[in-house]
This record gives structure tokens, C-alpha cells and sequence, in this order.
């Protein structure tokens, strides 16, 4: 019988790390942007049917990059956590924080327990009745939190596009302007974004109950010209 | 709560009843013959009607316990999404609970897939959750909701009736459910007309829900002196929408005027 060499575990991590962030960075990028109507999701994706966006419940929403299949997967998970608890106890009682505490664990778990981390990185969105109220709870490969305030990107450039974000964020924009934000953040100065590379959904502050919306095809030409 | 995860072969997918019967949330089955020991509330008189936008759907707000009256301002008719709506006569427990799970239902599958199901998917859905309460039924406490709603597809509003077994049954132009059915169904068989526009199927199903409690002691009237009337909701291409109070006010006042005149 064969031994096994023997690796140390400083490298084990190293090289995990490593294989999950190359998976992260193959794909494109996601920002999320706060503003006075709400929360603004827009990602890089020509895909009309793959999505990187989505609904988790009333005022939650849930975007991944990376491995399609595996933030998918978190997805689906995330929904039934919400509709599970919502239907124990109170549909107040679904928040972002939990979501995210859980995602972060599982994240870490995986990280640390499997043979292959996800190549992930997720973000929860909670908006608020008002905008003091909002979180954006941004979730690494290795299940590390971070509770961002304001904006935040995901994705392989996510240095860059959140150095030109800082340069032109405004807590207190328009959808309109707030989308224009992203836009020319993900672009950068080389090039320009158009609406059928892009994927756009917002959370609406003032929603009656199911916040979450996409903006798409017509609406979303007119709100970036 | 932790977060559930299962593997690609036996994923639930976007079924939260089965869901919720894989992670242990499903409550125990009633004692047969509950309703033998004791008297649990029940709902009476729901009717839905079409019209040329879509369908209307209304219900009376009495529960009943025997011969006791247990609430008088219960709601039997809900939205189950954005196109559709559902009104429930029988045992009121399991009925609103019911409800609420076929809410959740829709709304769950419609995350999980990231598209709608179709009217006809949601009928189909309602009748698996009739079928399985059953056993319950068969000891007391059945529950025989109408389902209504407008098919995006078709472009018209549609209508579904059920029996305790969960058979489900189309109807092209009304249909009603509980005890003061019989009355309410002739009322609107009588003044039903293919061509009638919202305020005339508004008014012919207060008549019907007026007619109903007129005969059948389970069946609430409109309450005058409480405000209390009965819960009337449109469902047409802009989706479920719940008639305003002050608009049934002011029809079931014309109502009672007009009939209080032909006895004049």
C-alpha cells in the first residue's frame, strides 16, 4: 500500500482558494447598488434564460456569479429556507441576515469538507421600508460574510469596478441614475454595456409585498438611455 | 432551521407540499371523527360568476358552529397569485389552512422555476390538495373550494368547481359552493346573461349571496348596522382585485331599496 505525500494544510488552502477564485474570475461581473427606490441588481449576462438574479421572498433578493449550476443550487435552497419559515412562523420573520449566516456556513463547510470548493460568490439583498433599512450581505467561496453598506460587486473584476463605483455612488439616486451607476461601473471607460447584455432587476422600496421585479426589454432600454 | 439540500435524484423540486412533508413541517392527521366530539367552525355560501373582462368571485362572512354563529366577518374568498382566486366553503381550519398552503404553493413554484404555472396547472394543484384531505373529510370536516381565475394563455377568465374526492369540474359560466348553494346558484342561473359587464355580475352576485342567507340560517347576510358584507373580487387581465367596501355599501343599499319597493 501506497502512502499517501504528505500536504500541509496552509497549502491545502492555498490551493483551494485559488481553484475557486479562477473559477469565480472565467465569469462576469454583478453589482448591486442602493439607492432612494430601492435596490438595484444588474449583472453582465446575455443569457435571457440562465439567470443570475432572482427572488427569495418578499423583500429579498439573490444574486450569484461563477458556477452556474452551484449557485443555482443555493438558490433553490435559499427559497425553501425562506417559504419553509415564513410558513412555521411569520413571513416578518424571513430576514436577510439569517439567509446569509446560513449560506456562510454552508459555503465554509464546503470549503473546508469537500474535495472541491463552490466557485461562487452570493450575494442576499434585504430592501428596507426606508433606506437605513437595506442590506447587502456578501458572501464569499470560503463562507466569508461581509455585510456591505451601500454598494458591492461580485465577480472577477470586482476591484476595479468597485474602485470607478466609489467614484459616482449616491446614496440617494434615482432607479434611473442608480442603474446608470452600475452600467458604466461593470463597462469600465473601454466600452459600452447594452441592454441585451445585461441582466436588471430591482427590489422596489415602496412594493405592497413582493418587492422584487426585472426590468427588461423596453423598460430597461428606456431607464438606461 | 437549517437550510435544506438534497441530492439530484430525490430533489423535491418545485413541490412545497412535498417539501414540507421531507423536512418534518407537515402537521399530524386529524383524529378521525373529530368533528363527532366537537363542533368546528364552518364556512357557508361562496359563488363565482364570469363576465366579459374575467370572472367574479364572492363569498358571505358567516362561520358557523352548529347552530351557533362563530365569526361574522371570516374571509372566504382570497387571491391565490396575481390571476387567480379561490373561495372555500366547508370546515373553516382546514380550509384557510388549505388556502394558505396553495398560496405558498404558486408562489413557490413560481421562484423555484422562475415562471408561472399555468391556470389549468394551478386547477390540478388544488384538486391533489382536496383529494388529500379526504380521510379528514370523510370525518367531518370537508373542505369544497371554487377556483377562478383568468388563463394569460387564453385570454379568458375560467372557472373550476370541486367535490371532497378533489374531482374537478369546469364550469363555462357560474358555479357556487356550500350550503346556501342550491338558493344562491338559481338566483344567478336566473339573471346570468353572457354579455353582462363588472357592476351587473357585482350586483347579480350580492342578490345570489342575499337570496342564499334569506333561506339558510349558515349563511350571513349583509350586516348594515356592523358594515359588514360580503367579500366580492374581480379577476381580469390586470389581476385579483378586491371590490372596495364603500362600492358593495352603496350596491346592496340600491339592492335592499329595490326590493324593499316591489313589496311597497
Amino acid at each position: 500500500m501506497s502512502m499517501p505525500f504528505y500536504v500541509a494544510p496552509e497549502q491545502v488552502m492555498k490551493d483551494r482558494a485559488d481553484y475557486a477564485r479562477k473559477g469565480i474570475a472565467r465569469g462576469r461581473s454583478l453589482v448591486a447598488v442602493a439607492c432612494a427606490d430601492g435596490v438595484l441588481l444588474a449583472a453582465e449576462n446575455p443569457s435571457r434564460m440562465l439567470r443570475k438574479v432572482s427572488e427569495i421572498y418578499d423583500r429579498i433578493a439573490f444574486a450569484g456569479v461563477g458556477k452556474y449550476n452551484e449557485f443555482d443550487q443555493l438558490r433553490i435552497a435559499g427559497i425553501r429556507h425562506a417559504d419553509l419559515k415564513g410558513f412555521s412562523y411569520s413571513r416578518e420573520d424571513v430576514d436577510a441576515r439569517s439567509l446569509g449566516n446560513q449560506y456562510a456556513q454552508i459555503l465554509g463547510q464546503v470549503f473546508t469538507n469537500e474535495m472541491k470548493p463552490m466557485e461562487v460568490e452570493i450575494l442576499v439583498a434585504e430592501v428596507g421600508h426606508d433606506p437605513s433599512g437595506d442590506q447587502l450581505f456578501h458572501i464569499q467561496y470560503d463562507g466569508t460574510l461581509v455585510d456591505e453598506t451601500g454598494y458591492t460587486v461580485l465577480g472577477g473584476d470586482s476591484e476595479a469596478i468597485k474602485d470607478r463605483l466609489s467614484e459616482t455612488y449616491n446614496s440617494a439616486a434615482t432607479l434611473g441614475e442608480a442603474a446608470a451607476m452600475a452600467v458604466s461601473a461593470l463597462a469600465g471607460p473601454d466600452r459600452t454595456l447594452g441592454s441585451e447584455e445585461l441582466e436588471v432587476a430591482v427590489l422596489d422600496r415602496i412594493a405592497d409585498r413582493r418587492a422584487f421585479r426585472r426590468i427588461e426589454n423596453g423598460e430597461l432600454a428606456s431607464l438606461l438611455s | 432551521m437549517s437550510m435544506p439540500f438534497f441530492s439530484p435524484g430525490d430533489d423535491p423540486g418545485p413541490d412545497f407540499a412535498a417539501l414540507l412533508v421531507r423536512t418534518g413541517h407537515q402537521a399530524p392527521d386529524l383524529p378521525a371523527n373529530a368533528s363527532d366530539r366537537i363542533e368546528i367552525a364552518h364556512g357557508t355560501t361562496c359563488v363565482a360568476s364570469r363576465y366579459a373582462d374575467g370572472v367574479v368571485i364572492a363569498g358571505d362572512r358567516r362561520a358557523t358552529s352548529g347552530n351557533w354563529i362563530s365569526h361574522r366577518t371570516i374571509q372566504k374568498v382570497f387571491p391565490a397569485d396575481r390571476y387567480s382566486g379561490v373561495a372555500i366553503a366547508g370546515a373553516a381550519g382546514p380550509a384557510i389552512e388549505m388556502v394558505r398552503l396553495f398560496q405558498l404553493q404558486l408562489e413557490h413554484y413560481e421562484k423555484v422555476e422562475g415562471s408561472h404555472l399555468s391556470l389549468e396547472g394551478k386547477a390540478n394543484q388544488l384538486s391533489q390538495m382536496i383529494r388529500n384531505n379526504l380521510p379528514a373529510a370523510m370525518s367531518g370536516m370537508a373542505v369544497v373550494p371554487i377556483f377562478a381565475g383568468y388563463d394569460t394563455h387564453r385570454s379568458v377568465g375560467r372557472l373550476f368547481q370541486y367535490d371532497i374526492t378533489g374531482g374537478r369540474y369546469e364550469e363555462t359560466d357560474h358555479t357556487s359552493t356550500g350550503s346556501g348553494s342550491m338558493h344562491a346558484s338559481t338566483v344567478i342561473k336566473l339573471g346570468y346573461r353572457s354579455d353582462m359587464d363588472r357592476a351587473q355580475t357585482i350586483d347579480l352576485v350580492l342578490r345570489s349571496l342575499w337570496e342564499a342567507a334569506d333561506e339558510d340560517s349558515a349563511t350571513g347576510g349583509p350586516d348594515l348596522m356592523r358594515r359588514i358584507f360580503p367579500v366580492v373580487a374581480t379577476v381580469t387581465v390586470d389581476g385579483f382585485s378586491r371590490v372596495e367596501d364603500a362600492e358593495l355599501e352603496t350596491r346592496t343599499r340600491a339592492m335592499l331599496d329595490a326590493l324593499a319597493e316591489a313589496r311597497s
